[in-house]
């Protein structure tokens, strides 16, 4: 499966997967930083990444506990998932993958401080 | 270019991780106050919760680096300064975090009984200076003030199946103290509404499906809130939506025999309620409860403020844990600190007026955010680090000795750091000790015991 990783500069970077391939992991085989802090477990946001349409729509639809980690993910958007729920699979053939850009605006424009 | 790290939390792993991932050269000093490293991510992060500090995998590979030092047992501005560090550093990055807590600043606050969050936290997290906080946990009703996630943490722990308990991190001790707890019944009380509360909904979830204890929320809270946050972002309307589902749903049974309690135990949410006084029992020698001013608010959203009206209601109560935020300390005279905002003045995490000191984490933007936003914030200021070295800003021409100095110093002052592969001695330790319970470690909370176990 051919996808494209957009990094947070706005590089794109084309990746060759297989079926079933974890995308928080694919990323990181290639060199992309995306971190996963809690290795995949599902307590944390660190994977955050923005899918295409119509890709986004294919997938299989985020279950309530990512959903709830979704929330608390800077700069959420509709085409928000969290990359290490996300298999490679046909239905992301051609898709772009975005890492979240965290530009130097990002403290001083629309910053709200989040609870912990 | 030789860079110091002050403070071992998430925040100086991911500032130190990111420039060494970005910079081929740097070599990276990581100092620590405490003999082990983690900071929050250890002593912070609930007992179960595991997966969270899964974390500290990514910070263990930075460590092990060839590039990245650890020092642990060193406490930056008595044992070494943040001069001295400018000394032997080409840059210094101060990411200590948050160690003390907001005060309530009412009468009675200092009534046994009353405890800060934060303590709290730390006694059953293992952190050596709350051990001998004994918390008296033989009242039935608790207050918990506040109304974020450390909020709901305490209120998890204090009503948990002890079996559940029995099989973390969480210190043998305070699960001996609560296993003997009359704890039934926990408020978690705010001083504004709940378009207002600051935890998040996992956590939430989590409170309302524990087993063996029953939410109880007034539906009369949530009046007319469903159209109110028709148009709020996607967090706060979900969140409430759960909240008002909670509150008008039936009590389901619960199997209190399967949980172990003899009844079933219960939390529940208190609004627009502002404490202004802890009241004492007869004999003056403990908390018996609480005063608080009921408030209306003024304004909407995050900025809304609570007006206490003029009534009050008294809360009574045997526990009081006041859960109104961390805060941080001033470290050196060297460091420049607004002690209103409580942190270090900078802009992207160059801190104001003191070319080469960087800092990062809540000690930079106030003690709130989660991992991912510490995570953010620390590649923020190794981004601004990077940028000076790349731009000439910082210059490293001179050269710098790094630990070669400060360990003479240390020397000097009889200070013995503890390096990394001598936390990997106590982290074993630990794991083995838990083995035996069950657990996924043992926590040693006698930094003398850590101290002896690695020879020193």
């Amino acid at each position: 499966v051919n996808v494209v990783f957009v990094d947070r500069e706005g590089r794109q970077v084309p990746v060759r997967g297989r079926v079933g391939d974890n995308v928080l992991h694919l990323a990181q085989r290639h060199g992309l930083e995306l971190e996963g802090a809690c290795e995949a477990s599902l307590a944390c946001s660190t994977c955050h990444v923005y899918i295409s349409e119509p890709h986004l729509a294919r997938l299989p639809a985020p279950e309530e506990r990512e959903e709830d980690l979704l929330d608390q993910a800077p700069l959420l958007q509709e085409n928000s998932r969290l990359g290490c729920q996300l298999r490679l699979s046909p239905a992301l053939e051609g898709a772009r993958i975005a890492l979240p850009r965290l530009t130097r605006n990002f403290y001083v424009d629309g910053h709200v401080p989040k609870p912990h | 270019p030789r860079v110091c790290v002050v403070g071992s939390g998430p925040a100086g792993f991911y500032t130190a991780q990111h420039i060494l991932k970005h910079h081929g050269g740097a070599l990276v000093d990581i100092y620590e106050k405490l003999p082990v490293p983690f900071g929050l991510v250890r002593f912070g992060v609930a007992p179960d919760h595991p997966e969270v500090k899964n974390v500290t995998n990514t910070f263990t590979q930075t460590a092990r680096s060839g590039r990245c030092g650890f020092y642990g047992n060193v406490t930056v501005g008595r044992d070494v300064t943040v001069p001295e560090l400018q000394q032997a550093y080409h840059a210094v990055v101060l990411s200590y975090g948050a160690e003390d807590n907001r005060v309530l600043g009412i009468p009675g606050e200092n009534l046994p009984g009353v405890y800060s969050a934060r303590a709290f936290v730390g006694w059953y997290n293992g952190l050596p200076e709350n051990q001998d906080l004994k918390p008296d946990l033989s009242c039935e009703t608790a207050l918990i003030l506040g109304h974020g996630n450390v909020a709901l943490d305490i209120a998890r722990i204090l009503l948990s199946p002890l079996q559940l308990l029995r099989k973390t991190d969480i210190t043998d001790s305070s699960l001996a103290a609560l296993a003997c707890s009359k704890v039934k019944r926990v408020w978690l009380v705010g001083r504004r509404g709940p378009l207002q509360v600051a935890f998040t909904i996992k956590e939430l979830r989590e409170m309302i499906n524990l087993p063996g204890a029953r939410a109880v929320l007034d539906p009369a809270d949530f009046k007319g809130l469903e159209s109110a946050v028709k148009d709020a972002s996607r967090p706060r309307k979900r969140l409430t939506e759960l909240m008002i589902k909670t509150a008008l749903e039936k009590p389901v049974e619960m199997q209190a025999a399967a949980a172990g309690a003899a009844a079933p135990r219960e939390w529940g949410l208190k609004f627009q309620r502002s404490p202004q006084e802890v009241l004492p029992s007869a004999d003056g020698r403990r908390a018996r409860g609480v005063r608080m001013a009921l408030t209306r608010l003024e304004g909407s959203g995050d900025s809304a403020k609570a007006i206490p009206t003029g009534d009050v209601e008294e809360l009574e109560c045997g526990l009081v844990l006041s859960s109104i935020g961390y805060r941080s300390l001033p470290l050196d005279p060297a460091v420049p600190f607004d002690s209103q905002r409580g942190v270090i003045p900078n802009s992207s995490g160059r801190v104001e007026g003191v070319p080469g000191l960087y800092c990062s984490g809540w000690v930079k933007r106030g003690p709130t955010g989660v991992i991912i936003t510490t995570m953010n914030d620390s590649f923020d200021t190794a981004q601004s680090l990077l940028e000076d070295l790349q731009g000439g800003v910082l210059d490293i021409s001179p050269s710098r000795e790094g630990f070669g100095l400060v360990e003479s110093i240390l020397h000097s002052r009889g200070v013995r750091p503890v390096s990394f592969s001598d936390w990997e001695k106590i982290d074993a330790a630990e794991v083995a000790r838990g083995k035996a319970a069950g657990k996924p470690r043992e926590k040693i909370v006698d930094p003398a015991e850590m101290l002896r176990i690695i020879g020193h």
